[in-house]
């Protein structure tokens, strides 16, 4: 009988072992997955004209893969939506954490988790319909779709990872800090900028590379919005392609050395996950560090 | 910290954050009630009860949402069955077993790095593995349970660090083995944090399309669960990206865009309740 419930101890621990590292399996079956499917599309045209080659023309006679493009746009995009929407959001934090009344708060906090919860492909509906042919009137361009319609997009969907972030950041600064700049006669709306904030500056950080990640990786709204042409982003009135969108918007027709090329994009936009990745680890950590 | 100042410098500087505070604050809240009315304004004016009753249709010249909300509905319970027991599995064995700690900090960077991992990547790999004999709703149920792995883990750990250790000694103490006390006393006590990861991945997986986009694929077919998970269909969101792509009536794509947000709304009111529900109980 104990024989048996030892088993038995001995057989579940197993399947929660193995339960435990599916997530590590995980990652590990997405990286070996993107890189055998990278690498020999990168290998056939070679590393540095497939990065740094101005001009994609898949489909042309004599096909062309440079993907420059597509990384300066997502660069530039998600630089963009970062200058847009990190103010806001920073602003609308220190608001919530810090001024808002109990019954405001609480209304202004599940409308951020709304526009959190709202779908991409909503978000690009409304920027289709409301942005594209605002940007086509307001500045005489034949097309509105373009590189701002997306920086305006992406700015409003970064948004509500900025401002929750930021809020549980300013929320963990020690109540002892604004205590001591109040009694030395600072008023409430120095101490929240020039205390609080500093002191929550690591999580603050994390918000703004976590808006990075959620920017750079963004694909169905920035998709029916940017216009889809692989220019190279010489101006934000131009129709560009991210990376994100250069994966969807041929995968469904493309084959041979086009649709490994497509992987290859996929491998590019992946690696910047993970930098982007290490970096909000390394903040989240010193941030908990600090408010210990 | 704070360095002397002319007291009109001071007060010029106060009541310019105070204004930019507001006005940031009031634009995030235009922003949301903009999105709303616009959505909710153009949308169920243009939901008929024949679009949701009805198979789209060349002949008739119709175009019918039904397939495209059974697809939806049928993902979600296809994605949450395969979920549920491995992230819950996942963070007992966190919670419980785990005595290594660093073993303990892989699993976590791995589920971090899983939940940064954009939507489109996804997509292409789970396209890669799971469509080797073309899309089907099976293959997007698969992809998406990888995606909701961390949000189930995360919450169910979260609940299990709750439950107090005095529980499990008590079971203990009455001669229970570890599975047993895990079954009878603290998986019960848990079931806030695994509704919680329900209702927040049922909302990934309605507002999700770059992942399913080739993995479950486009159609539009009436099919019952079991048809249908052999088969390729569009979700609302999918639907609604080629409606609006692809056909000038805007008509249909304001009524899906309206479905998805008052169904966004219920599950954020959903969330909502079960965490105050049980914060209630927690202080009780």
């Amino acid at each position: 009988m104990a024989q048996k419930k030892k088993w038995l101890e001995a057989a579940v621990h197993g399947i929660f072992l193995i339960l435990g590292l599916i997530t590590v399996g995980c990652v590990l079956l997405i990286t070996v997955y993107l890189v055998a499917s990278g690498i020999p599309a990168i290998r056939e045209i070679g590393l540095v004209p497939f990065l740094t080659g101005e001009v994609w023309s898949s489909t042309a006679a004599e096909p062309k893969y440079g993907i420059l493009p597509f990384i300066l746009t997502s660069v530039y995009g998600t630089a963009g939506a970062i200058v847009l929407g990190v103010p806001v959001g920073f602003l609308t934090a220190v608001y919530l954490a810090k001024v808002a009344p109990v019954r405001v708060r609480s209304v202004l906090e599940s409308a951020v988790s709304l526009l959190a919860g709202i779908p991409s492909v909503v978000y690009g509906l409304v920027g289709m319909l409301v942005l594209v042919p605002g940007i086509r009137k307001a500045f005489h361009l034949p097309d509105g779709a373009s590189l701002l319609a997306a920086i305006l997009v992406l700015a409003v969907m970064i948004l509500p990872s900025i401002i929750k972030v930021s809020v549980t950041a300013l929320e963990a600064v020690p109540k002892e800090y604004e205590d001591a700049s109040l009694a030395l006669g600072a008023t409430p709306i120095e101490t929240y900028f020039r205390v609080s904030v500093p002191a929550a500056k690591s999580g603050i950080a994390a918000a703004v590379v976590l808006g990075v990640g959620r920017a750079i990786g963004e694909a169905m709204a920035v998709m029916m919005v940017s216009g889809n042409a692989p220019n190279m982003p010489t101006s934000i009135f131009e129709s560009v392609r991210f990376l994100t969108t250069a994966v969807a918007s041929e995968m469904s027709y493309s084959s041979g050395l086009q649709r490994q090329a497509l992987f290859s994009i996929a491998l590019v936009l992946y690696l910047f996950i993970l930098l982007i990745n290490a970096a909000l680890n390394f903040f989240l950590k010193r941030n908990k560090e600090e408010s210990n | 910290m704070l360095k002397m100042q002319s007291s009109a410098r001071r007060k010029g500087y106060i009541a310019a954050m105070k204004f930019l505070m507001c006005l940031a604050a009031v634009l995030t809240c235009a922003l949301v009630l903009f999105m709303i009315g616009y959505i909710l304004g153009n949308g169920i004016p243009n939901i008929t009860w024949e679009m949701l009753s009805t198979a789209p249709s060349y002949l008739e010249n119709r175009v019918g949402i039904l397939p495209d909300i059974l697809s939806t509905l049928y993902i979600v319970i296809a994605t949450l069955l395969i979920v549920l027991p491995l992230g819950v599995g996942a963070a007992i064995y966190l919670n419980e077993y785990a005595a290594n700690k660093k073993l303990v900090s892989v699993i976590e960077y791995a589920s971090e790095t899983l939940s940064g991992i954009p939507s489109i990547i996804y997509g292409l790999v789970g396209m890669l593995i799971f469509c080797k004999n073309g899309t089907s709703l099976l293959a997007g149920a698969l992809t998406l349970t990888i995606m909701n792995l961390p949000t189930i883990m995360r919450t169910t750990q979260e609940s299990l660090k709750t439950v107090p250790q005095s529980y499990r000694e008590g079971a203990f103490g009455l001669g229970a083995g570890k599975w047993r006390t895990i079954r009878t006393v603290v998986l019960p006590s848990c079931v806030d944090g695994v509704l919680t990861g329900c209702i927040l991945s049922i909302g990934r997986v309605l507002g999700e399309s770059a992942a399913l986009l080739f993995t479950a694929g486009s159609a539009h077919m009436l099919y019952n669960f079991f048809e249908g998970m052999q088969n390729a269909g569009a979700t609302l969101t999918v639907a609604l990206y080629f409606y609006a792509k692809e056909s000038s009536d805007t008509g249909v794509v304001f009524a899906i865009a309206a479905i998805l947000m008052v169904l966004t709304m219920l599950i954020n009111l959903a969330a909502d309740l079960v965490g105050r529900y049980f914060r209630r109980k927690q202080e009780t």
